[in-house]
């Protein structure tokens, strides 16, 4: 997502007295008062609480983004604990619950997305570990009638002389407290934990298979429901007939409910043997014609008329009208689904006057409030779990909260509690795709071999149209169909340049993907640029060098990269090099690949990558996060396509939506840069650069520009 | 129909068709062992029958009538398994989901092959995808793992 880079609302920090007997820090909503006292509308006694000590010393941290995988549920911790000074063997992470003082300060809605979660959790989350610490240190020098500034704390401990207090022993004491007006945060050069690499908390949790996902819940008298969905986009149900559905083993029922036909069942798998026994006739609906094929001839007709205006300075057309020597190029990306490995799935259990919701989700409180039409419930009485995720990468972030919504459809009908899970099948087949692009792109070289003037228009489905982030639509452009594109730091030194958008609609759902428009628009760029480089017969590492030379950061990384990689060196026979450089939510990303050919097909050796996120709290996941991308990135590069034909998503599994594999995995090397300058992102970032510096390479090593993905020689 | 599973013995009323997944999953309660795909795709449901990797979301329960199961759970009854200790030195985790299937994995290539090279992990670990792109640090948890068994 793109997002508003500051963090507006200013925190108003509420503790009290935890229900167990613990002190608990939170925050309250401005308006909302300066401090909520015990026992009013949370077990805790303190409406949205941060961090909870218990009287066993324990140190409960809630996080208000979701885990899954890109490691917040141990930064926000670390930044918790470095102004805590809590015993970090002693800290225990759980998901918020769906409340409006977890909401994202930028986006005003709960939500995880757009790489932002430390840094915009991260003054919260230190905040709210020094203000427990100072309550815990008052309680105590209260106690042994000292100044607390006699006091210290160490691992879970305040000491002074040879007195010694834990944490838990203090909760109780503490949480009646009045909480300091505000608190002092350490300067980062004090920092001891924030840098230092540190384990993931719930990682051996996860290996054992205790951790509890979403499709984990089990509930007392749970049934299981599996769904059939029309077959190609906006379908529906014309008639169906239950009874072979309802005569296989374990099935219990089968009812209409507003998305298709839904199954429910002893078991999931007999739930989804259910769906396959069902006949039912169904309805075209708008999607019944798509062609992805058609459908991306019409976008490249559209690509070659201007559209609107997402960027521009002087007069692109006129300067590429008089230019002596002009480069032109079509690219275009496919559809893409996300393919978490959890597939989607949702727990209902609807009371008489309530209901609780289990479900990994990217955007609790946008789901609350679809649960809450459905059900004609007031978003009050909906209690959303979030267990943990596994993976998300946009898809569990729907405005549209199309899993949810189904799910409580379902429950509505169904007596108890009910789980409804997607097979993988359903998962490829669900739409919600990033959507396909396509790119035309002209520029005029000048005397030195530098673009003088810049053309590029982009195809695409707007992801926010009819959506209530449809609000950040300006003059009819989608930002995040044009981020890394309207915003590309090539344009500075450019005079005359343009960059249009289409936004088609259509059919087929879309959805924002791990690293959204840059997903995309970094890919393009990032091998046109280089088509200008081998054009003006420049090194393409000088040639970005010399483009980039007022941009620090995009220059560092850069630098960085190609130092690691050891560009320029000679290489193994039948191996090439490529590289690509992109700024996406906040971070730099450079990353060089070394490419070979076997047997025709495009594989990786190793990739080097420099990262410049600012500060780091925690360099070890945030190299896990660069690896992930660049798996992720190399995934869409090689393999990922989604196609329809007459409306029929032609891919369902991972046998024909191949993701890559411990055998296709390069050698990557990642080098974080020292950085003081602004907090970025981290989980998205690492993914852009992987596909044009693959691209690149491969040109390098065949003279053939692959203008499509995923890349495939002739 | 008898099976035992994580040596205990367990008798469930199921069609015989019924994959062994499920059995666990949703019969029996036992939800450490993961579905991704039910095509034997993706290694995540891997348990261990009789000692051997299988993928139980395509094994039906009339093929482990009477055998032994061992899960996730029963593997991680001890926290020094040598796997789990490698996974945790390395912090191999992401989103988790696959993890499981992988460790299940990871346990019988070198329960079977204590000092595997690279190439024999790359090919014994190829059928199971993480989508969080782990695959760095499973070759190097695996290669750790039998490092740690062979001292033990
Ligand atoms: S769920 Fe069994 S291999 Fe994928
Ligand atoms: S850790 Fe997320 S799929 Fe492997």
């Amino acid at each position: 997502m793109t997002t508003p880079r500051t963090v507006s609302r200013r925190d108003f920090i509420s503790t009290g007295l935890a229900a167990a007997g613990g002190l608990v820090v939170g925050f309250a909503l401005p308006g909302g008062g300066r401090r909520l006292l015990a026992g009013e509308e949370s077990p805790d006694g303190v409406l949205n609480a941060f961090v909870r000590i218990a009287a066993d010393d324990s140190v409960t941290i809630l996080l208000k983004h979701a885990e899954m995988g890109q490691g917040i549920s141990t930064s926000l911790p670390m930044a918790v604990a470095e102004e805590l000074g809590c015993d970090w063997s002693r800290i225990r992470v759980e998901h918020a619950p769906a409340a409006p003082a977890y909401f994202h300060t930028a986006f005003g809605i709960q939500v995880t997305g757009g790489s932002t979660s430390t840094w915009e959790s991260f003054e919260q989350m230190r905040k709210a570990g020094a203000t427990a610490r100072v309550m815990l240190v008052e309680t105590a020098a209260e106690a042994w009638g000292i100044p607390a500034s006699d006091c210290r704390v160490e691992n879970g401990v305040v000491l002074a002389g040879d007195r010694r207090a834990t944490f838990g022993s203090l909760a109780a004491a503490a949480g009646r407290r009045t909480p300091p007006d505000s608190v002092a945060l350490k300067a980062p050069k004090d920092w001891t934990l924030i840098g230092k690499s540190t384990k993931r908390l719930e990682g051996a949790d996860k290996s054992a298979g205790r951790a509890v996902f979403g499709l984990d819940v089990r509930r007392p008298g749970q049934v299981f429901a599996a769904v059939a969905r029309p077959p190609h986009f906006g379908g529906t149900v014309a008639s169906f007939d239950p009874a072979r559905a309802k005569a296989t083993p374990g099935v219990v029922d089968v009812v209409a409910v507003p998305s298709g036909v839904a199954v429910i069942a002893k078991s999931t798998w007999a739930a989804w043997r259910g769906v396959s026994a069902l006949e039912v006739t169904w309805k075209d609906g708008p999607g019944a014609g798509v062609s992805t094929r058609t459908l991306l001839e019409e976008y490249r007709a559209l690509a070659r008329t201007p559209g609107l205006k997402a960027a521009a300075k002087g007069d692109a057309e006129a300067a590429l009208g008089k230019a002596a020597k002009i480069i032109e190029a079509e690219y275009d990306v496919p559809y893409l689904a996300h393919a978490p490995m959890e597939p989607l799935n949702v727990t209902v259990e609807l009371g008489p006057t309530a209901c609780d919701i289990w479900t990994g989700t990217q955007m609790p409180t946008t789901d609350v409030a679809a649960a809450a039409r459905v059900l004609g419930l007031d978003p009050s009485k909906i209690r959303l779990h979030t267990p943990w995720l596994g993976g998300g990468f946009g898809r569990r972030a729907n405005p549209r909260a199309d899993f949810v919504a189904e799910a409580c459809e379902i429950a509505k009908r169904v007596r108890g509690p009910v789980q409804v899970a997607w097979s993988r099948e359903d998962d490829i087949r669900g739409g919600y795709y990033r959507p396909m692009w396509a790119s035309r792109l002209r520029a005029a070289l000048g005397a030195g071999g530098l673009p003088t003037a810049w053309s590029h228009t982009i195809v695409g489905q707007s992801i926010i149209a009819g959506t209530p982030f449809a609000m950040m639509i300006q003059d009819g452009v989608d930002g995040t169909s044009v981020e890394g594109a309207a915003n590309s730091p090539y344009l500075a030194g450019i005079p005359d340049f343009r960059v249009g958008l289409h936004s088609p609609v259509g059919p087929v759902p879309v959805l924002w993907w791990r690293s959204v428009g840059h997903s995309h628009t970094a890919f393009v760029v990032e091998s046109f640029l280089d088509e200008l480089a081998h054009a003006a017969g420049i090194d393409p590492l000088e040639y970005r060098r010399s483009l980039l030379r007022n941009h620090a950061r995009h220059l560092g990384v850069l630098n960085l990269a190609a130092e690691t990689f050891g560009w320029g060196r000679p290489l193994p026979e039948g191996r090439a090099a490529g590289l690509a450089v992109h700024e996406s939510f906040g971070s730099f990303v450079a990353q060089a690949a070394e490419v070979s050919l076997e047997g025709g097909r495009i594989r990786v050796h190793r990739v080097a990558c420099a990262v410049d996120c600012g500060p780091v709290v925690n360099p070890a996941g945030v190299e896990a996060q660069m690896q992930s991308g660049i798996v992720f990135g190399l995934t869409a590069a090689l393999r990922g396509e989604i196609t329809l034909h007459r409306g029929q998503v032609q891919q369902s599994n991972f046998h024909d939506y191949p993701i890559l594999r411990l055998s296709d995995m390069p050698e990557v090397t990642v080098r974080i840069v020292n950085s003081t300058e602004p907090m970025g992102g981290v989980g998205e970032p690492g993914v852009p650069p992987i596909a044009p510096a693959v691209a690149n390479a491969v040109f390098s090593l065949t003279g053939k520009r692959l203008r499509s993905l995923p890349l495939r020689l002739p | 129909m008898k099976l035992t599973v994580n040596g205990r013995e367990q008798d469930v009323d199921v069609a015989p068709e019924m994959p062994l997944l499920w059995v666990l999953r949703d019969t029996l309660g036992l939800t450490g062992t993961k579905f991704g795909c039910g095509m034997s795709q993706c290694g995540v449901c891997t348990v261990h029958v009789d000692g051997k990797a299988v993928r139980s979301c395509t094994t039906m329960m009339s093929s482990v009538e009477g055998k032994s199961v061992t899960t996730i759970e029963g593997l991680a009854a001890d926290p020094g398994h040598p796997v789990l200790r490698a996974w945790h030195e390395l912090d191999v985790v992401q989103c988790g989901w696959c993890q499981p299937g992988q460790v299940m994995g990871a346990a019988a290539l070198v329960a079977k092959n204590a000092s595997p090279t690279d190439a024999e992990i790359v090919s014994g670990m190829n059928g199971h995808l993480c989508r969080c792109g782990t695959y760095g640090r499973i070759l190097a948890g695996v290669r750790r793992a039998a490092e740690i068994g062979r001292t033990k």
